[in-house]
C-alpha cells in the first residue's frame, strides 16, 4: 500500500519542528538563521510558509507518477512502491533535466559544488522502507502533519473537509494535481497565496512525453524502410538509364 | 600589403582573445563549479549552454541531414557540390554539441550512463542516444573525404559500399533527434508559456530544422564563396531558396493553426514580455525570409538568398531561445547569462568557424574545378587566415 503524508495547515502552529527534525534526519545544518528562509533549498528540504496567521508546507509532493523519475536518462530518480521518490546520486551526470521537468520546482541543485548533485525531501525513504513514520510527521506536536497509507489518507482529509464546512477550501491540493502526489494538503486559504499553482493539469506529466516516445519504436522501422525504399525507386530509374544508353551504345556499334 | 596584415591580424586577435578568456572560463567551470562559472539557479536550471549551444548547434547543424537526404535519398544530384561542406559543418556541429554538454552537465564524467543505465520513458535518454549515434554516422559520412585526401582507396571503397546504411540512419537518426527537442518540453505544459508550449513542439522542431538546414547551406555556400575564392553556386542556392519558401510557408500556417486551436490566438495582442519575442521570432524566422523569398527579384540574386537566409537563422535561433528561456521565465523566474557563460558560447562558436576554415583549407570539401584561386588576393580572403594560424607564417 502506497504512503502518503496529509498536512493539515488549520492544524499547524509553526513550530517548525518539522524542519529541524528533517534537517537532522538528512543530515543537514540547521540554525535560527536557515528557519527565517522561508524557501526549500539545497540545504533545506521542507520549509514552513507563514502569511499574516496563516500556515503552509512545502516539500516535495512525491508526486504518483512523477515528472523528474520519467525524464531523468539514467533512473537516477525514482518512485518507490511505497511512495517516496528517491534520488541516486551515484547514477546522476547531472543534466537537471529534473529540475526543469518538474511542475513544483521541488529538486535543488549544489550550484557551489564541484561534484553536484540534486537534492530534495525524499520523503525519508529508509525510515518508510522500515515501517516507520517521516521524521516530520513523527515530530510534529498538533498532528498537522500526519503520515499514513495514502487512501486513507485521502478519505480523512475529504471527512475533513465534509464534516467542518466553511473552515476549509473544498480543495485537496495532491489529489488530483499533475495525476495526484502522494503528500496532500489542506487549507483555510487559497493554496496560490503561498506560490502554488492551482492551474496544474490533472493529468500525469509523463504521458504528455510517453505518447511522443511511445511511437518511436513503430516509427523507425516504417521510416527507415521509406528512406531506403526512395532510395531504391530513385536510383533505379538511373540504372534504367544506364543500361538503356549502353544498349544504344551496343546498337550503335553493331551498325 | 599592409592593409589586409592588419585586417588578418585584428581578426586574429579577437579569435586568440575569445579562445584565452575561454580556457579562463573553461578553468573556472570545472574548478570553482556551475555557481561561480553561471547564473543558473534553482528557478533557472537551463540557460545559455542548453539554449544557443545544445539546442542551436544541433539545430545549425540541421543541414547536413537535409542535403545528404536530397542528394543521397531523393537523387537531387545537382545539389551533389554543395553536400560535403554541409557534412562538415553537421559532424562539427555535433562535435561542439558534445563539447558544451560536458561543460553543462553538473557531473560530465558521467556521460556515459545512459548506455548502461537506461531509462527509454526518458526524453533525455533518447536525445542521448541519438548524439552519441549520429555524431557516430557523422564521422563515417565525412571519412570519405579524409580517406580521398590521404588516398587510402581500399578503405575508400569499403566506407563507400555502405555509405548508403549509414546516410539512411543519419536521416533516421536526425529526424529523431531534432523533434526530441522538442519533445524535451512536452512534459512541462504549465511551466512553458502557450506561445511555445504546444503537442505539436516536436513537429515544429523538425520541420524549423530542415528550414535552417537549407538556410545554412545557403548561407555556408554564400560565406565559401566569398572567402575561399569559391565560385558561387546561384542556380543551386536559388532552388534551395524555392525549397525553404515552402517550408518556411509550411511551417508558418502549421503555427498560426496551432496557436488557434489551442485558442492563445488572441495573447499575439496583448502586450507582455513574451508576446514581444513572440513577434521578434516570428518576424525573423517566418515573416521577413518569407516576405523577401517571395519577391522574385530577391529570390534571384545572391544578396537576397543571403540576406533572407540569415533572417530565417536568426529567427530559429530566437525561436530556440525563447523555448528554452523567455518561455520558461513565464514562470516567474529570471535569467540572464552570466559573462562566462557568454564567453563559453563565443569559444565554440568562433571555434566551429576556426575549425571549418582549417579543414575546407587542407581536406577535398569542395570539388576541385570550381576554385578560382584570384579571388583569394581580394582583401576580404584574408578572413581565410584568421582561421588558419598555420598560414600566419608565410
Amino acid at each position: 500500500m502506497s504512503k502518503g503524508i496529509l498536512y493539515d495547515a488549520t492544524q499547524c502552529i509553526g513550530c517548525k519542528q518539522c524542519e529541524q527534525a528533517c534537517a537532522t534526519e538528512n543530515g543537514l545544518p540547521y540554525d535560527d538563521l536557515i528557519a527565517d528562509q522561508q524557501i526549500t533549498s539545497a540545504h533545506k528540504y521542507t520549509a514552513i510558509l507563514i502569511k499574516d496567521d496563516k500556515f503552509m508546507r512545502k516539500l516535495c509532493m512525491n508526486c504518483d507518477d512523477p515528472a523528474c523519475a520519467s525524464v531523468c536518462p539514467v533512473g537516477a530518480m525514482k518512485k518507490t512502491a511505497l511512495g517516496p521518490v528517491t534520488y541516486d546520486k551515484g547514477r546522476c551526470m547531472g543534466c537537471r533535466y529534473c529540475m526543469a521537468a518538474c511542475p513544483f520546482g521541488v529538486p535543488k541543485y549544489e550550484w557551489e559544488k564541484a561534484v553536484p548533485g540534486v537534492r530534495k525531501c525524499i520523503m525519508c525513504s529508509k525510515r518508510v522502507a522500515q515501517g516507520k513514520q517521516t521524521a516530520c510527521a513523527e515530530i510534529c506536536p498538533t498532528g498537522a502533519t500526519k503520515f499514513g497509507d495514502r487512501e486513507q489518507l485521502l478519505e480523512e482529509a475529504k471527512k475533513r473537509i465534509h464534516d467542518n464546512p466553511g473552515k476549509y477550501l473544498p480543495h485537496i491540493f495532491g489529489e488530483t494535481e499533475v495525476g495526484g502526489t502522494s503528500v496532500m494538503l489542506l487549507s483555510s486559504v487559497p493554496f496560490n497565496l503561498f506560490g502554488f499553482r492551482t492551474d496544474l493539469t490533472e493529468r500525469a506529466l509523463p504521458m504528455y512525453t510517453y505518447q511522443v516516445l511511445s511511437r518511436i519504436p513503430d516509427f523507425v522501422p516504417l521510416f527507415g524502410t521509406m528512406l531506403g525504399g526512395i532510395y531504391w525507386i530513385t536510383h533505379r530509374r538511373e540504372d534504367v538509364a544506364e543500361a538503356e544508353a549502353q544498349e544504344n551504345e551496343q546498337k550503335g556499334g553493331e551498325r | 600589403m599592409t592593409v589586409p596584415r592588419i585586417r588578418f591580424t585584428f581578426w586574429k586577435a579577437i579569435f586568440l582573445f575569445i579562445m584565452a578568456a575561454g580556457v579562463y572560463c573553461t578553468f573556472l567551470r570545472f574548478f570553482r563549479g556551475l555557481g561561480a562559472s553561471t547564473n543558473l539557479s534553482d528557478q533557472f536550471p537551463w540557460g545559455l549552454w542548453i539554449g544557443f549551444d545544445v539546442m542551436c548547434g544541433v539545430m545549425l547543424a540541421a543541414g547536413g541531414f537535409t542535403l545528404t537526404a536530397a542528394v543521397e535519398i531523393f537523387n537531387i544530384k545537382r545539389f551533389h557540390s554543395i553536400v560535403r561542406p554541409t557534412i562538415l559543418t553537421a559532424f562539427l556541429g555535433y562535435l561542439l554539441v558534445c563539447a558544451a554538454l560536458m561543460y553543462d552537465l553538473g557531473l560530465p564524467w558521467n556521460i556515459w550512463h545512459p548506455l548502461v543505465m537506461r531509462n527509454p520513458h526518458s526524453v533525455m535518454f533518447e536525445v542521448a542516444w541519438c548524439v552519441m549515434l549520429y555524431t557516430t554516422v557523422l564521422a563515417l559520412e565525412f571519412s570519405p573525404i579524409v580517406l580521398e585526401h590521404f588516398q587510402l582507396k581500399r578503405a575508400l571503397k569499403i566506407v563507400r559500399s555502405v555509405m548508403v546504411v549509414f546516410v539512411i540512419l543519419g536521416v533516421l537518426l536526425s529526424t529523431l533527434h531534432q523533434s526530441s527537442l522538442g519533445t524535451l518540453y512536452l512534459i512541462m505544459p504549465n511551466k512553458l508559456h502557450p506561445f511555445w508550449w504546444s503537442p505539436l513542439l516536436p513537429v515544429f522542431f523538425f520541420v524549423s530544422a530542415i528550414a535552417v538546414g537549407l538556410a545554412m547551406t545557403i548561407f555556408e555556400s554564400s560565406m565559401s564563396s566569398k572567402y575561399f575564392g569559391r565560385e558561387l553556386e546561384l542556380p543551386i542556392l536559388r532552388d534551395l531558396g524555392r525549397v525553404l519558401v515552402v517550408v518556411l510557408a509550411l511551417y508558418g500556417i502549421l503555427r498560426f493553426e496551432d496557436l488557434y486551436h489551442r485558442g492563445v490566438l488572441n495573447l499575439v495582442l496583448v502586450s507582455s514580455y513574451q508576446q514581444r519575442f513572440f513577434l521578434l521570432e516570428i518576424f525573423l524566422s517566418v515573416a521577413a525570409p518569407l516576405g523577401l523569398l517571395l519577391i522574385p527579384k530577391v529570390r534571384e540574386s545572391a544578396q537576397g538568398l543571403y540576406l533572407a537566409a540569415v533572417l530565417t537563422l536568426l529567427g530559429f535561433v530566437t525561436n530556440r531561445l525563447n523555448v528554452t528561456i523567455t518561455g520558461v521565465e513565464n514562470a516567474g523566474a529570471h535569467y540572464t547569462p552570466k559573462w562566462t557563460e557568454v564567453v563559453i558560447t563565443a569559444m565554440f562558436v568562433a571555434l566551429g568557424f576556426a575549425i571549418f576554415g582549417l579543414v575546407a583549407r587542407y581536406l577535398p570539401i569542395f570539388p576541385e574545378e570550381k576554385v578560382h584561386i584570384p579571388a583569394l588576393s581580394e582583401p576580404e580572403a584574408r578572413f581565410a587566415e584568421v582561421v588558419v594560424p598555420v598560414h600566419a607564417g608565410d
